[in-house]
């Protein structure tokens, strides 16, 4: 499975998106997330992005106000998720322009769709910023 | 009002205008979206596609975001869904794969949308359907839609067979006949040089061989070639992955991936693949000296590094290694030990566990006492951490690297005054258990026992309360360790014993009830001059009761408050008089009156019990007391046989009791148990042991003459004055031997540690960090120490309770029909049972033999192999074609008489079969057949 899920929470911590790659229900997603939000959003700078929850990981990164979280099975590269935190982010800068959360608000399909040319059953299918985007800029012009 | 009028869809909210509004919510949110979940449950059954899709759109974000059930729009999402325009299909797909589970009762509907979208000319319909599918297969859709799936595999739009290589992963989790149908084509994508399907092919690999690596192997070189020529680090770090699942499965293909794999190492700047490397060398081989090296080098470089992840990164990866080279840690000690302080609460547990790891029964003492002291200037979470780990470092294996049991016992007594400590329970297990099986330790944990009990301020700690109870057990068990017994019966019946919960304040009454009887027995047997009895012999000799026989009169009443005499080994203590057993008799009947109305059953029948006895024998005592030390007729002589009768039913030992002891005790002559229970033992079948009734660990103190003498090292069989047959005994322990430890063990043991601050090393030590730095330095450098220590007394052992369970797991069987299904392509015998993976070990086992014939000829197609790596892998094939044929025609001498012409035959089969499946590319499928690891390795 490698990624199980991936969220978008803010300080607040209000979720902003939430990508499952496995099936939980309504009631398991909630009590996940209150959880993750708690456990990662009361560390600090100083100590390391990675938390045990459970049977796997979190890896987590905190771009302003938002927090990138990501769980992973245990044997996943913990450091290759940071790496596709950074992508992610970039990808979406590179597409809004100077990504705030208010973009992901807005666009959470687009997101959305970023996440899904990204990944895939659980892992990565694609890194390259081009690749992910050109199929979303030819789906906006043709709606 | 049932159905939206067009005035609704005309100023339908949409998704925007729903987010906005939620932002203006402060207050009141709920009420908000559950108004606006009024208008979606309206605007749904609109017959207006534009207007429904809105409705799903907001509905997902709902459901998404807020945890609202959308199960509701299942229906209307497949109605979305048949829209013929791109923009609704977008958003009814999103929500299917947001919604849709196993479960859904739709789901079945659902098949002929995606194979008419799979079928699509518009590779975007395409690909939102292949996604949708790796998100919501279940069987019937993995089966159904398997053609459409293989046909995109090799799709000549890179965009759609990326993902439907991707997708392939759940179709064959979910459907695993589809292996046979499919694997052929996700291989040749393994060759294909599109970085972005061989990133896609390579991640399914990399999950595949996560969960039967086996099945694999036969992939290898097409793996190494990645590996060797990737320049993309995903692709590099899932590759690895595969290697670390294949390699420990064949030892060649080990030492053909060190090299590339320790080059990456040197010569990547990206810190993820290098820690890739690392963790593929320290997990898989760690056989490979100058490898290990490398990598541990390259740990040590996360460890210094300011940055926390790559901190807690390399202590993780030196826990892995610390399983096969303890010197990788004690290289790296000082940074492990730092990392106790650091401010990151994981990093600090990830290196309690690296300390726990350096623990050894030569350092054990001082870690432990290093880490009680951390505790106690840690969190409360950490320190419970600690505790909870030095805990089960020190009884693992039955307390195998403790050798200085009253050392431990001492160390438990102080762990438990611990403010935050949290872990009373497991002392309590600890203290009794360690109390039973080890004799020679009973004076020390009595002690220890004692100076818990007397502690009145320990009494309002709820976490310790089990603590409390097994020191209150032990000292009524082991009374006659104790200095000063009638000091016991005050601590276990002082005023504040209340705040203890009523099943622990039972066993206080209990213990007390023993403790007396003791006290008045000691007193007694001796006032009268009657020959001390066998306990009283058995008692070691600096126990004050019999210390202070001859002078008897001279003391005077002093308990309770001397404690410092108690403590000094040399000085008697207090005495037992006739005055001070009063006292306490009227002590107890104080104390336990109230009791007698207790509501709790266990605690007034104890009190009831205790009072009883103090009532049936205070008269007696009183009388003797007036006629001193005559002996009197009458109602003393009756007190005394009352009072031995009670010790003599207490000073049995309660041995510890296998859970499976009851099975050993044979029938009674005479005893018929009831034949409709017969059934039972059908159950207990595999518990039964062979039948003998000479288990038994309980050694009456009578029999045991000099069981404390601690040069005593053999363990003493204690029913050997029993009248139990001496051949019963001969079999228990042949049958039981492993119980007891060889004699040879508890010789070579010793604690005669150096001491800890070793002038050589004597540095800038201020700290306990740079204490216990020193301190494993000196106690990893392995030593022999001569026997002049204290032994390591006998720990006695239970038989199956104690013994680790031996598990095997059986791999599970859906992943085996997986396996199976692949096995039966790459190995191509469709016979071989999914659970058969010994056959195909022999198999292999059965090639490696005889690659030792072709060494040379081997290394050099290896080399080749890998060396063209550019040339078309057509002519690659057919070399190793060429070579298989080579390879056969002695295998077919050697093993005739086998069966091995069969199965080869089998192969053969199955290769024209395939070929007939494929015919355009006939050469693949004997490449893939078994050869193939003799080409790489």
């Amino acid at each position: 499975m490698g990624i199980r899920f991936i969220l978008m929470v803010n300080k607040q911590g209000q979720t902003r998106l939430a990508q499952y790659y496995e099936w939980l229900t309504l009631e398991e997603r909630r009590a996940l997330e209150g959880e993750i939000v708690r456990k990662c959003l009361a560390r600090n700078e100083q100590q390391c992005s990675f938390v045990e929850h459970r049977n796997y990981k979190i890896v987590y990164r905190r771009y302003a106000s938002l927090f990138f979280l990501v769980g992973v099975d245990n044997d996943e590269n913990e450091l290759a998720i940071l790496e596709f935190i950074h992508l992610l982010v970039e990808t979406m800068d590179r597409h809004f322009g100077n990504v705030c959360e208010l973009d992901i608000m807005f666009h959470l399909e687009k997101a959305h769709f970023m996440l899904e040319e990204m990944v895939m059953n659980g892992s990565v299918v694609e890194t390259s910023k081009a690749n992910i985007l050109s199929p979303i800029q030819l789906m906006e012009k043709a709606s | 009002m049932s159905g939206p009028s067009l005035m609704d869809s005309l100023f339908q909210r949409s998704l925007e205008d729903l987010i906005k509004g939620l932002r203006q919510q402060l207050i009141g949110e709920q009420a908000f979206i559950s108004k606006s979940l009024e208008e979606i449950r309206k605007e749904i059954k609109s017959t207006d596609l534009s207007t429904k899709s809105t409705a799903l759109l907001k509905l997902s974000y709902l459901s998404n975001l807020h945890f609202h059930d959308m199960s509701f729009a299942a229906f209307p999402a497949l109605e979305v869904l048949s829209s013929p325009r791109f923009s609704h299909k977008k958003i009814a797909y999103q929500a299917i794969s947001l919604s849709f589970h196993d479960s859904t009762p739709v789901l079945l509907l659902i098949t002929n949308h995606l194979r008419k979208d799979l079928n699509s000319t518009n590779e975007f319909e395409v690909s939102l359907s292949l996604q949708c599918l790796s998100r919501i297969a279940n069987v019937d859709l993995a089966r159904d839609l398997t053609p459409e799936v293989f046909t995109l595999l090799s799709s000549n739009k890179l965009y759609v067979r990326k993902r439907a290589v991707a997708v392939v992963l759940r179709v064959f989790e979910k459907y695993p006949d589809s292996v046979r149908v499919c694997f052929k084509r996700l291989v040749e994508n393994l060759e294909n040089s599109d970085p972005q399907i061989l990133s896609a092919v390579v991640g399914v690999f990399a999950e595949l061989a996560c969960k039967d690596p086996r099945s694999y192997l036969p992939l290898a070189p097409e793996f190494y070639k990645i590996l060797v020529d990737s320049k993309n680090n995903w692709v590099s770090i899932k590759v690895l992955k595969i290697f670390s699942k294949l390699a420990p499965l064949e030892p060649r293909l080990a030492k053909r991936v060190v090299e590339p794999i320790c080059d990456l190492m040197r010569n990547t700047g990206a810190k993820s693949l290098l820690f890739e490397c690392i963790r593929t060398v320290v997990t898989s081989l760690c056989e490979n000296e100058s490898a290990v090296r490398l990598a541990v080098g390259k740990v040590r470089e996360f460890l210094v590094d300011e940055d926390p992840n790559l901190k807690y990164l390399g202590l993780q990866a030196l826990r892995i290694v610390a399983e096969k080279h303890l010197w990788a840690v004690s290289e790296n000690k000082e940074v492990v030990i730092k990392s106790l302080s650091n401010a990151d609460p994981n990093i600090k547990i990830e290196s309690l566990r690296l300390v726990m790891a350096m623990v050894s029964e030569h350092n054990v003492s001082e870690i432990s006492r290093v880490l009680v002291n951390y505790a106690l200037k840690s969190d409360p979470v950490f320190c419970n951490e600690i505790l909870g780990s030095i805990l089960s470092t020190c009884s693992r294996n039955l307390y195998e690297i403790i050798v200085d049991f009253d050392w431990y016992v001492s160390l438990l007594g102080e762990m438990s005054r611990i403010p935050h400590c949290q872990m009373g329970d497991e002392i309590e297990n600890q203290l009794i258990d360690v109390g039973l099986r080890v004799k020679d330790v009973r004076p020390e944990l009595v002690r220890v026992a004692r100076d818990l009990l007397i502690d009145p301020a320990l009494l309002g700690n709820s976490f310790l309360h089990g603590v409390l109870s097994a020191a209150a057990w032990a000292s009524g068990e082991y009374v006659e360790f104790s200095r000063n017994p009638l000091e016991l019966v005050e601590a276990l019946l002082q005023p504040r014993t209340n705040l203890l919960p009523p099943s622990i304040r039972a066993i206080y009454i209990q213990s007390a009830f023993k403790v007396l009887v003791f006290c008045l027995h000691t007193c007694f047997m001796r006032g009268k001059n009657i020959a001390p009895s066998a306990s009283l012999d058995n008692m070691p000799a600096g126990v004050s009761a019999s210390a202070s026989y001859e002078s008897f009169e001279d003391f005077s009443v002093e308990n309770g408050a001397d404690a410092a005499v108690v403590h000094d080994q040399t000085c008697a203590s207090a005495p037992i008089t006739k005055e001070s057993i009063v006292n306490i008799l009227n002590l107890v009947e104080l104390a336990l009156g109230p009791l007698l109305g207790s509501h709790d059953v266990e605690v007034q029948e104890r009190a009831r019990n205790l009072l009883g006895f103090v009532d049936l024998t205070k008269p007696g005592i009183l009388n003797s007391s007036i006629q001193e030390k005559e002996d009197s007729e009458g109602k003393g002589v009756e007190t005394s046989k009352i009072i031995k009768l009670m010790h003599d039913a207490f000073s049995k030992e309660l041995g510890p009791v296998s859970s499976s002891a009851q099975g050993k005790v044979s029938l009674p002559d005479g005893l018929v148990l009831k034949e409709n229970l017969g059934d039972l033992e059908m159950i207990c079948g595999d518990i039964e042991p062979p039948s003998s009734n000479s288990f038994s660990f309980g050694s009456p103190y009578e029999e045991e003459k000099d069981g404390l003498s601690f040069s005593n090292l053999q363990i003493k069989e204690a029913n050997e004055q029993s009248n139990e047959s001496t051949s019963l005994l001969a079999e228990h322990r042949k049958r039981h031997g492993l119980y007891y430890l060889p004699s040879g063990k508890s010789e070579i043991i010793s604690n005669d540690y150096p001491p800890a601050n070793d002038p050589t090393l004597q540095g800038d030590i201020n700290d306990n960090t740079d204490d216990l730095v020193k301190l494993t330095a000196e106690s990893l450098v392995p030593k022999r120490k001569p026997n002049h220590g204290k032994p390591r007394p006998v720990v006695v052992k239970l038989d199956e309770v104690d013994e680790k369970p031996v598990a095997r797991k059986q791999p599970e069987s859906r992943d085996d029909s997986l396996s199976g299904a692949v096995r039966d392509i790459l190995f191509g015998s469709e016979d071989i049972p999914p659970t058969s993976s010994q056959s195909n070990l022999s198999n292999s086992s059965k090639r490696k033999g005889k690659e030792k014939l072709h060494t040379d000829p081997h290394m050099e197609s290896k080399e080749s192999a890998v060396g063209d790596g550019n040339s078309s892998s057509r002519r690659r094939k057919d070399r190793s074609q060429g070579k298989e044929r080579r390879h056969r025609s002695p295998r077919k001498k050697d093993d005739k008489e086998r069966k091995d012409t069969g199965q080869k035959e089998k192969k053969k089969g199955s290769g024209r079969h395939k070929s007939r499946q494929r015919a355009e590319e006939p050469l693949k499928v004997p490449a893939q057949t078994p050869v193939i690891p003799d080409f790489l390795l």
